[in-house]
């Protein structure tokens, strides 16, 4: 069942994916980018990370990407035109990335394959309680901080959008 | 064949998600390179993000410790951030530049 869960979301992932990075219109990647960040939820939640999986629903599905469709019809945003590219871009852009990607999955294998299993229900550390518990104490410096992250990100959001009074 | 039900009975190998970490990211530095629509390329950092997170999240499974998720927290945090200041700066482009292309905004090149 957990073979199952892992290959069907992964499969999903993977296929929205390359969606997003094929697709013209952006319209069309945001839509994809949706479904990656969705079955990504659910890969979460089956490593345990409830609070996680609720969270990235929430301020990655929800809240980022409305921004992102929100922006993409403010400024109607036509399909890209191709473009000539240089030929050392064409030509080995994706061998390139492919020797990339294998050197990855090789390391990976040589130094985690010995790394465990997920099984579902192995691990129930990441509920809301023992998050907030960790958050509030160990990390509650970070935390304070990323309050004033946020909002001189609000700041400074406002200050470039809006417009020109005089 | 007990020895194949055994093994799907372990569960997943926490490798398994580390690579599709690694391809998910891949994809997202491949859109990153090669598309040249700026909202486009944007949405392809988000994906690696998210990429960088699943990895995180698989290394607090294998670790058992929530250090990890608290760490997937903070990323999210400042990618909500990062997404709120960067399109206003890509609204303030188009408003100047009245393009979404990344090869005509070049003014920082040379």
């Amino acid at each position: 069942m957990d073979y199952f869960f892992f290959l069907l979301f992964a499969l999903i992932a993977v296929v929205s994916a390359v969606n997003v990075v094929v697709q013209r219109h952006p319209i069309a990647s945001a839509l994809s980018l949706i479904g990656v960040m969705g079955s990504i939820a659910v890969l979460y939640l089956a490593l345990g990370a409830e609070f996680i999986a609720m969270a990235q629903i929430i301020v990655y599905a929800g809240a980022v990407m409305v921004l992102f469709i929100f922006v993409i019809m403010l400024l109607n945003a036509g399909a890209e035109e191709r473009r000539g590219r240089s030929w050392t871009a064409q030509l080995l852009g994706a061998p390139v990335l492919v020797a990339f990607l294998g050197m990855i999955c090789y390391f990976i294998q040589r130094e985690f394959a010995n790394a465990g299993f997920m099984k579902f229900g192995n691990f129930s550390g990441g509920s809301a309680q023992s998050v907030g518990l960790a958050l509030f104490t160990d990390y509650l410096l970070p935390f304070e901080v990323t309050s004033v992250l946020i909002l001189i990100a609000i700041l400074g959001a406002i200050v470039l959008a809006r417009k020109e009074m005089d | 064949m007990p020895d194949a039900l055994q093994v799907l009975n372990n569960g997943v190998p926490i490798s398994w998600y580390l690579m599709l970490s690694a391809v998910l990211f891949a994809l997202g530095v491949a859109g990153f390179l090669f598309r040249r629509n700026i909202i486009t390329v944007f949405m392809c950092i988000e994906l690696m993000l998210n990429a960088v997170n699943l990895s995180f999240v698989a290394f607090a499974n294998m670790h058992k410790q929530v250090s990890g998720q608290i760490f997937v927290f903070f990323v999210m945090v400042v990618a909500a951030a990062e997404a709120a200041v960067g399109l206003a700066i890509i609204l303030t482009v188009f408003k100047n530049r009245e393009t979404l292309n990344i090869d005509e905004i070049s003014t920082l090149k040379n």
